[in-house]
């Protein structure tokens, strides 16, 4: 009988917390439809991991040594994120899904994913008040918007904190759609918003959507060659989607293979929240500098764009700023519906998605800029 | 719960230098990227739509 209910007596008030983080997780995947192939499995992931002696992740006696048998999550962990494979994986399904078309057509938009990692480096600051240098740019690099970008500066820089990092990215890139749309309407006038971008689609030929990949990879490589990973695998599945002689590894990069990793990514993710580990102010400091980080990402498009614009005849809608954060395809998506929004026979969804694909190609480079400052 | 954190508030200044830095760097970058885009998109332009452009 004691079996039964000894377990019982293993359990946390901190436990039961992390279950309603779950929970929230859970909800907010279902409920509200939010980046759901990442937050549910991590919300199960929370709850899988905070069950008193969970037999799903590793546990260690005093001495470090391993107590028992080593937990599936753990073992994922170290196959898949302590050496940053999961997260370079993705990126080829991700570039497989990636259309540079609207960019290599408007080349110039791709200033614009520049300018929208301010919050990058800005954060960086901010946080080395906080945490030492390392772990600073670790956080900072939430505010790239895509997670296998987090995940690959912070193991390479060693960070404490990956685990309130890993959730920090995800969970604010399921939360673009909240947290843009105020901090566009504040910088922008109601005119702004509703200024009209003619589009033309300049031809591009096969030969510069192969050239494209192949080229960002050698420059970015021998600019930040720490970053060369991330950028190669990127340009790679985006390789296979250009070549046109790959159609079928195309498309299982980016459906198969992106739906294999993504499970496996989210639930490994949660074997980093465990209570103790977890339920730190250090947590909810780390919460709220990603959040300061996606404002200034969004504040630095927009404004950049408002600064073109006082030099330009043909004003630019400050809006499309803002997708150069990054977070693929959703801040583009973000943007198209605000301009909708304020005029709704306003189209700027091809000018968006430009920018926010360059903000991809941008936040990795931010990344890899942040590996040749501080991993040494 | 505990913060192992500690407040220093001259670090956001002493760190300015890697906000610039950063900026300058991804301008730099994604400039060098635009200028090759633009090349490559006139090297590798149609034939039919240069000879548009010549008559």
């Amino acid at each position: 009988m004691e079996v039964l209910y000894q377990n019982l007596l293993n359990l946390d008030w901190r436990m039961i917390v992390m279950w309603a983080i779950g929970g929230i997780l859970i909800w907010l995947a279902i409920k509200k439809d939010m980046e759901p192939t990442l937050l549910l499995p991590m919300g199960f992931g929370a709850i899988l991991v905070n069950l008193p002696l969970s037999g799903a992740v590793s546990h260690y006696l005093s001495d470090g040594s391993l107590d028992g048998e080593a937990g599936p999550l753990s073992v994922l962990y170290d196959a898949g994120i302590a050496n940053e494979l999961f997260p370079l994986i993705l990126f080829i399904g991700i570039g497989a899904m990636i259309d540079f078309g609207p960019l290599l057509s408007n080349p110039v938009l791709m200033l614009f994913g520049a300018a929208a990692q301010f919050g990058i480096f800005f954060t960086l600051c901010t946080a080395s008040m906080f945490f030492d240098l390392k772990d600073a740019a670790s956080i900072a690099v939430i505010g790239a918007a895509d997670g296998p970008t987090s995940i690959v500066v912070g193991q390479k820089l060693q960070s404490g904190y990956i685990g309130a990092i890993m959730v920090a990215a995800y969970s604010y890139m399921a939360l673009v759609p909240i947290i843009q749309p105020p901090i566009i309407k504040l910088l922008t006038t109601k005119k702004e918003r509703m200024i009209r971008m003619e589009y033309t689609q300049k031809p591009v030929s096969k030969t510069t959507r192969i050239l494209f990949p192949i080229c960002i990879t050698i420059i970015a490589g021998l600019i930040a060659p720490a970053s060369v990973a991330l950028v190669g695998f990127l340009m790679f599945g985006n390789l296979i989607r250009e070549c046109g002689v790959m159609d079928s590894l195309s498309e299982t990069a980016q459906k198969v293979l992106a739906n294999l990793v993504t499970i496996f990514l989210g639930i490994t993710i949660a074997s980093q929240m465990q209570a103790d580990k977890f339920l730190q102010l250090n947590t909810l400091l780390i919460l709220g500098l990603g959040l300061v980080a996606f404002i200034f990402d969004t504040a630095g498009g927009v404004i950049f764009a408002k600064i073109l614009n006082l030099f330009l005849k043909k004003k630019i809608n400050p809006m499309i700023g803002a997708a150069g954060i990054s977070a693929f395809p959703m801040s583009g998506r973000v943007v198209h519906k605000m301009a909708l929004k304020e005029d709704p026979t306003n189209f700027i969804l091809m000018q968006a998605t430009g920018v926010n694909v360059s903000g991809q190609i941008a936040s990795v480079i931010a990344g890899g800029l942040i590996l040749s400052f501080f991993l040494h | 719960m505990y913060l192992t954190a500690a407040f220093e508030p001259m670090n956001f200044v002493d760190n300015l230098r890697y906000m610039g830095l950063g900026m300058l760097g991804i301008f730099a970058v994604i400039g060098v990227i635009m200028l090759l885009t633009v090349v490559l998109n006139a090297v590798t332009k149609p034939k039919d739509d240069r000879d548009d452009k010549k008559q």
